[in-house]
C-alpha cells in the first residue's frame, strides 16, 4: 500500500466534487433538504383533529365536557349537530374524522351518579390516527369525568402514567434521531456509487488501470474525500436535530461521532462496491437507492417497530446496517445510551463495513473484461 | 535474439470475443529502443493487441513477455514499467494541466526530489509551461494529445505503448508528435505505436501490418517495399480519374485512386504499359502519362490487403 497513490486519488476527487455544482449540492443540500421534509411530514402527532359534536343534552355539563375536550388543542370542532344523519354525512364526506355523541340523560345520569354512556365514532380508515384520536378523547373524558366527581367523594381510579425518555410523547423528538440514520444511510451508498462508474464512463479508468495502482488503493483514495463530505452531514443534521426540532441530545456526542463514522465506512464501501459492479453511473445511482432506501425506511425499526414484523421479515432486518444505526442514534440522543449499551450494534457495523469494503475490493478489477 | 534485448517478445497471442476472433495467433519481437509501427484498418485487432500487452485485457491463449516480465502471471508487475496511451483521450477533463500531472505523478509513485523536475519536463514536452492552470478541457486536442502522452510516461519508463495517439489531430500537430516519439526513442525509449495513418509507417524502424486479427507482413519500411511488392506499380495521369479507374478494374487491372492520380498494381509491366492506354483509349478517356514508379507503403498494404 502506497499513501502516495491514496493521497492523489482522493485529492483528485476532492478537486473534481469542489469544481462540480451537482456533486456538491448533492453532498450537502440533499441530507439537510431530506431532514427537512420527512422532519417536518412524517408526524405521528395528532393535532387539529377535525371533530363533529352532537349534543341531546344541551345542559351546561355537557357544554362544559366539549370545552374541555376542545380546550386540549388536539381537536378541531367542525360543526354542532342536531340529527344523526347529518353526523353520518360529516363521517362519511371525510369532512370529520371524529364525532362524539352525548345522550339526552347526560347530566341527568352524571348527577346521581349512573354510569353515562358518551358515543365516540372515529374514521377507522386511517387507523394511526383513528388509535391516536381515541386515545385523546378518552384521556380528555377521564379528566372530564374526575373533575366532576371529586366533589361527590367518589373512588376514582387514578392511574399515573409516566412516559420515558420522551415524556411529551412528541412523535418528532422520536422520529429525528431516526431519521438522520436513515438519510445517511441513502446519502452515504449514493454519494460514492458514482465515483467509480463515471471513471468507466468517461474512459479515464482505462488509464487509472493501466497504472500500477492497486484497488484497495484507489478505494481508500475515493472514500477519503467522501467520508468527510459524510461526516460534515452527519454534523449538520445533529446541529439541526438540536436547535430546529429541539431533540434533546442526553448522550455523549463524542460517542455519536466515532459511531456515526463506523456506519459511514459501511455505507460508503456499499456505494463503492455498487459502483464497481453496475459500471453506469444510471444503474448505479439506481440500485443504491433500492438497497439502502426501502430497508433502511421500512425494516430498520425507524418506522415500524421490529418486534411486530414477520419471523421472516425480522431476520432479514438483521442485515440491514440501517437497523443499528437508528438503533444508536436513539440510544444516544434520547436515552443517553453509553458505548457499553451499544455495543453489540458497533461491532455488527464495523463487521459489515469491513465486509463490504473486501467484497468491493474483491469485485474491483483492473481488466477491461 | 536473447530475450534480454527484447522489449517484447509473444508468441500466438490470440484474443476471442465470444465467437469473435479479435486477435488470431499473432507472433511479436520487439527489440529495445526502436519504435515500432504496428498498423492496420479499424478494427483490425490493434487496440486489443495493445490492451493485452499491458495487461489491461488478458489473453485467451498465447504466451508471452513485455520487459522480460509474463504477460499472463506478471500483469500488475509489467504496469510499472510500461507508459500507455489509450485511443481515447483519457485524462480528467475537469482538472487542470498541472493537477493532472500531480495525479499521475503520485498514481506511479514518482520521488519527491523527481517530481519538480519530472512535471517541468512534462509541461515543455507539451508545450504548456505557460498554460499549467488551464482546465484541460479547454485545450486543443494536439495538447491534449501531448499532455496525455507526458502524463504516461512521467514515470520515465522504458517501454511505451501509444494507442492511435496521432488520430483526430491536425497535420502540423501529427507531425510534432512524431517527432516527440523520435525524441523519446533516441534518449532508449522503446516505443510501440499504432496507426491507421499509412503514411506514418515511414517514421518507423519497424512495422508490422495486422488485417483482421493476423499479421500479414513484418519488416523494416525498405524491406517491406522490396520483399512484399513483387509487381509493378504503374502511376496513371488522367483527366477522367473515377472513370478511368471504373473502366480498368473491368478489364481486370487492379486501380487505386492516389489524389488526382491511379496506381495500377500489375505482374508484368511490358504488357500492362500499352494495355492501359489501349483500354482507356477504346473508352475515350486521354491518358497523359504512365510510368512506373517505386511503391509507396500504402501501395504496398493495399496490395497485401487485397490479397490477404
Amino acid at each position: 500500500m502506497k499513501l502516495v497513490r491514496i493521497k492523489a486519488i482522493a485529492k483528485k476527487e476532492f478537486i473534481q466534487i469542489w469544481r462540480d455544482p451537482l456533486s456538491l449540492a448533492m453532498a450537502f443540500l440533499m441530507p439537510v433538504m431530506l431532514l427537512f421534509i420527512f422532519g417536518y411530514a412524517i408526524t405521528l402527532d395528532v393535532n387539529n383533529l377535525k371533530t363533529v359534536i352532537h349534543d341531546l343534552d344541551r345542559s351546561s355539563l355537557s357544554r362544559e365536557l366539549i370545552a374541555g375536550i376542545s380546550a386540549s388543542g388536539y381537536f378541531k370542532i367542525v360543526d354542532y349537530v342536531t340529527d344523526q344523519k347529518d353526523l353520518d354525512r360529516y363521517l362519511d364526506s371525510g369532512k370529520a374524522l371524529a364525532a362524539i355523541a352525548i345522550p339526552a340523560d347526560f347530566s341527568e345520569s352524571m348527577a346521581r351518579g349512573r354510569d353515562v354512556q358518551l358515543q365516540v365514532i372515529v374514521d377507522g380508515s386511517d387507523s394511526n390516527t383513528a388509535t391516536i384520536g381515541l386515545g385523546y378523547i378518552s384521556a380528555a373524558v377521564e379528566k372530564f369525568s374526575r373533575k366532576v366527581s371529586r366533589g361527590k367523594g367518589q373512588q376514582l381510579i387514578d392511574p399515573r402514567i409516566r412516559v420515558w425518555y420522551n415524556p411529551e410523547l412528541k412523535s418528532r423528538v422520536f422520529i429525528i434521531p431516526g431519521l438522520i440514520a436513515v438519510i445517511m444511510a441513502v446519502i452515504a451508498a449514493l454519494l460514492t456509487s458514482l465515483t467509480i462508474a463515471r471513471e468507466w464512463e468517461r474512459g479515464t479508468m482505462e488509464q487509472l488501470i493501466a497504472t500500477p495502482i492497486k484497488a484497495h488503493e484507489l478505494i481508500l483514495g475515493k472514500l477519503l474525500p467522501y467520508f468527510t463530505i459524510g461526516f460534515i452531514d452527519i454534523i449538520l443534521s445533529v446541529l439541526l436535530a438540536l436547535f430546529l426540532f429541539n431533540v434533546p441530545l442526553k448522550g455523549n456526542i463524542f460517542l455519536l461521532m466515532i459511531l456515526s463514522g463506523i456506519f459511514l465506512f459501511g455505507g460508503l464501501s456499499l456505494g463503492i462496491l455498487i459502483s464497481t459492479v453496475a459500471k453506469s453511473q444510471l444503474v448505479a445511482s439506481q440500485i443504491s437507492m433500492v438497497v439502502t432506501f426501502l430497508p433502511a425506511f421500512l425494516l430498520s425499526g425507524f418506522m415500524y417497530a421490529i418486534s411486530n414484523m414477520p419471523a421472516a421479515l425480522q431476520f432479514i432486518t438483521h442485515i440491514i446496517p440501517a437497523r443499528y444505526f437508528v438503533t444508536i442514534l436513539k440510544g444516544i440522543f434520547l436515552k443517553g445510551s453509553t458505548l457499553n449499551l451499544l455495543i453489540t450494534e458497533t461491532v455488527l457495523l464495523a463487521i459489515f463495513g469491513l465486509i463490504v469494503f473486501g467484497m468491493a475490493n474483491m469485485k474491483f478489477k483492473k481488466r477491461i473484461a | 535474439m536473447s530475450p534480454g534485448t527484447l522489449a517484447v517478445k509473444v508468441r500466438g497471442l490470440s484474443k476471442l470475443f465470444g465467437d469473435f476472433t479479435a486477435v488470431d495467433a499473432i507472433d511479436l519481437s520487439i527489440k529495445k529502443g526502436e519504435i515500432f509501427g504496428f498498423l492496420g484498418p479499424n478494427g483490425a485487432g490493434k487496440s486489443t493487441t495493445i490492451k493485452m500487452l499491458c495487461g489491461l485485457l488478458l489473453p485467451t491463449s498465447g504466451n508471452g513477455t513485455v520487459n522480460g516480465l509474463d504477460i499472463m502471471k506478471e500483469s500488475e508487475e509489467i504496469k510499472k514499467k510500461i507508459g500507455y496511451m489509450s485511443q481515447k483521450f483519457s485524462l480528467y477533463d475537469d482538472l487542470s494541466v498541472e493537477q493532472n500531472i500531480d495525479f499521475f505523478s503520485g498514481i506511479y509513485g514518482v520521488s519527491q526530489t523527481k517530481k519538480i523536475e519530472r512535471k517541468e519536463w512534462a509541461l515543455d514536452m507539451a508545450g504548456l509551461l505557460d498554460r499549467r492552470k488551464t482546465v484541460t478541457r479547454d485545450l486543443p486536442g494536439g495538447f491534449k494529445q501531448r499532455l496525455a502522452l507526458g502524463c504516461a510516461i512521467l514515470h520515465a519508463p522504458p517501454l511505451v505503448f501509444l494507442d492511435e495517439p496521432t488520430s483526430g489531430v491536425d497535420p502540423i500537430s501529427r507531425r510534432n508528435f512524431w517527432n516527440l516519439i523520435n525524441e523519446m526513442s533516441k534518449a532508449g525509449t522503446t516505443v510501440f505505436v499504432t496507426t491507421h495513418y499509412m503514411d506514418e509507417a515511414d517514421y518507423c524502424n519497424r512495422l508490422a501490418l495486422i488485417y483482421r486479427g493476423r499479421v500479414i507482413a513484418e519488416g523494416t519500411p525498405n524491406d517491406l517495399k522490396q520483399k512484399y511488392m513483387t509487381s509493378y506499380v504503374l502511376e496513371i495521369e488522367t483527366d477522367r480519374v473515377v472513370e478511368a479507374m471504373e473502366t480498368l478494374n473491368r478489364s481486370g487491372i487492379e486501380t487505386a485512386i492516389f489524389g488526382s492520380l491511379l496506381h495500377a498494381t500489375v505482374d508484368n509491366m511490358e504488357k500492362a504499359m500499352p494495355r492501359i492506354r489501349e483500354v482507356l483509349g477504346e473508352a475515350g478517356i486521354r491518358t497523359e502519362r504512365v510510368e512506373r514508379i517505386v511503391p509507396s507503403l500504402e501501395d504496398v498494404f493495399v496490395s497485401l490487403i487485397e490479397a490477404a
